[in-house]
């Protein structure tokens, strides 16, 4: 446990010190808040929840695309530099490492996620809304961001290339993003599956984005992260028989 | 200290380690000497706990690599030929990071950091970022960060590539500055460090150990009665002629010196220095000297590679014909 939090911390302070936290953080909050303006809250009068779950649903696509972009140099970046082989000659096990990046991109994309609350604190101040919704609103986005995370590790484990970490990222996104639409071409019961495994669609938009917590959906969320680092450990695992 | 049995490493089909065995004992420096994918820089690693071997087992201080590697890591400090370095750190930064990594506590890296900015005298760079200093202090760095939990067992994967003569001699002190407290084992491809440095040598050649020892031991395993080193009188073409008259003597080497001398070096085929030096003597040719040669490491390692390259190939003809 102590190398894991040694090593996020050591991470968290990279993503500080480097220009890329930034551009990634900057990035994400403007687009979110032109979307807020442009598609939630509109010229026209609108019911406060509706607004809400308009952002939250907007916001679930950025905080899941900055959870691939932040993620993805975790493991590729320490290859491409040799610094691996300081990790890999430490008395560390490979899930400690994986948890240690894992964690610190989560933690990193938490702060990002919660500087975008002054957008459901206006419409709090100015509408209608339970302080529930919103809650359960951020619990999804922090739920989907940590499976982003995890998908991006995964990414980042395979390749020395963050560009094509981030490629192999977003390959599993845009097929979130998708599925709904995948759905309706293919046979049973594979239109039932391929939905199912969306990150947005059946389990956060339906439920997380009006305000409700479905547990089914926190253990999908869960179970979706803990594969990927899963699989990510079992990735850097195998480098030693290669 | 470091027991290692038909250790054997292959990546996919090829491979780069093939039943190596030898042992270190504490304290020792010893240099790994090998051209380039001679498999010094694989054994290190399986020797770091970076990769796993194939077959074979490694013990060091007693704990086996394949059943404890974690309890193993610890009692290591590797350095890769490229230093494994987080430049946007400061190197007192790193350097108590890496501690930590190897499972010190903090006070135990504080109260450490001053031995190593000494043994590696970067105290005066610790407060600098590290992508702000040369590569010669990068790789003192790189040497600091694997001593700093005061491990049993360094492993420098060439650590002198890349460094300028002033920066060679310094890590050359640094090195040879490690072996009191700690077994320190060298690669280089590079001859005369290996020279310099080390106790004793180990030398690979196409993934086999094919020679140990040190220099001078591998100097007397040359075949037949090695080398000699000659001082004559006479014209230097006569002095040529009469040494290559004589049977028994290849790779002459001689140079015409002042007052008719010729200093000349050569190899014999058996010990007949007495039937060289009557040779000599009928021939008209003044023998002043005949001494052993002190065997270059350059000319050692190049008999022991292309001798066991011969010896590969023949084994390959005889397995052809049957």
């Amino acid at each position: 446990m102590r190398g894991m939090l040694l090593i996020a911390r050591r991470e968290l302070m990279a993503y500080v010190n480097s220009i890329w936290g930034y551009v990634v953080v900057v990035g994400v909050l403007v687009l979110n808040g032109l979307f807020f303006n442009a598609f939630a809250v509109t010229s026209r009068p609108r019911v406060s929840s509706d607004v809400l779950e308009d952002f939250f649903y907007y916001s679930s696509g950025f905080i899941t695309v900055g959870g691939i972009l932040l993620s993805m140099r975790l493991l590729a970046e320490e290859r491409q530099t040799g610094t691996m082989n300081l990790l890999d000659s430490s008395p560390l096990s490979d899930a400690q490492i994986v948890g240690g990046k894992f964690l610190s991109a989560f933690l990193f994309l938490s702060g990002m996620t919660l500087m975008t609350l002054y957008m459901p604190a206006l419409i709090f101040v100015n509408g209608k809304v339970s302080l529930g919704h919103i809650a359960a609103g951020y619990t999804g986005l922090l739920l989907a961001g940590a499976a982003a995370v995890a998908i991006g590790t995964f990414g980042s484990s395979l390749v020395r290339s963050q560009l094509v970490a981030i490629v192999i990222g977003a390959f599993f996104l845009v097929f979130s993003a998708l599925s709904w639409m995948l759905g309706r071409v293919v046979d049973p019961p594979m239109d039932d599956l391929v939905p199912y495994l969306s990150i947005y669609d059946a389990h956060f938009i339906q439920t997380f984005a009006k305000g409700r917590i479905n547990t089914e959906d926190v253990i999908y969320y869960l179970s979706v992260t803990f594969v990927f680092l899963l699989l990510s450990t079992r990735v850097l695992s195998s480098r030693r028989w290669k | 200290m470091i027991e290692v049995n038909g250790l054997t490493r292959y990546y996919g089909d090829h491979p780069a380690v093939q039943d190596v065995s030898f042992s270190i004992a504490d304290n020792e420096i010893v240099g790994f000497l090998g051209l380039n994918g001679a498999g010094k820089s694989t054994t290190l690693k399986v020797l770091a706990g970076l990769i796993l071997p194939s077959a074979g087992t490694v013990h060091i201080a007693g704990v086996d690599a394949l059943e404890a590697p974690d309890s193993l890591r610890e009692r290591i400090g590797f350095l890769p030929e490229e230093p494994p370095l987080y430049r946007e750190m400061t190197v007192a930064e790193f350097l108590s990071f890496c501690g930590q990594l190897k499972g010190m506590s903090g006070a135990r890296v504080r109260s450490r950091l001053p031995e190593v900015y000494k043994i590696c005298d970067i105290g005066h760079v610790s407060k600098r970022v590290i992508s702000e200093l040369s590569h010669g202090y990068r790789k003192r760095v790189g040497i600091a960060q694997a001593i700093i939990h005061d491990p049993d067992l360094v492993i420098l994967d060439e650590p002198i590539s890349g460094l300028d003569p002033v920066q060679i001699v310094e890590m050359r002190r640094v090195i040879t500055g490690l072996k009191s407290s700690c077994t320190v084992l060298v690669s280089s491809h590079i001859l005369s460090e290996i020279s310099q440095t080390c106790d004793r040598i180990l030398v690979l050649n196409n993934g086999r150990l094919v020679a140990e020892g040190t220099e001078e031991e591998l100097a007397a395993r040359q075949v037949g009665g090695g080398r000699v080193a000659l001082e004559l009188r006479g014209e230097l073409a006569a002095v040529r002629a009469a040494l290559d008259a004589f049977e028994g003597v290849s790779k002459v080497q001689a140079d015409a010196a002042p007052d008719r001398l010729v200093r000349a070096s050569a190899s014999l085929d058996g010990d007949n220095r007495e039937a060289l030096v009557a040779h000599l003597v009928s021939a008209g040719v003044g023998v002043r000297e005949i001494r052993d040669a002190e065997a270059e490491l350059e000319q050692i390692f190049l008999d022991l590679t292309q001798r066991a390259d011969a010896t590969t190939q023949q084994q390959a003809l005889q397995q052809g014909d049957t």
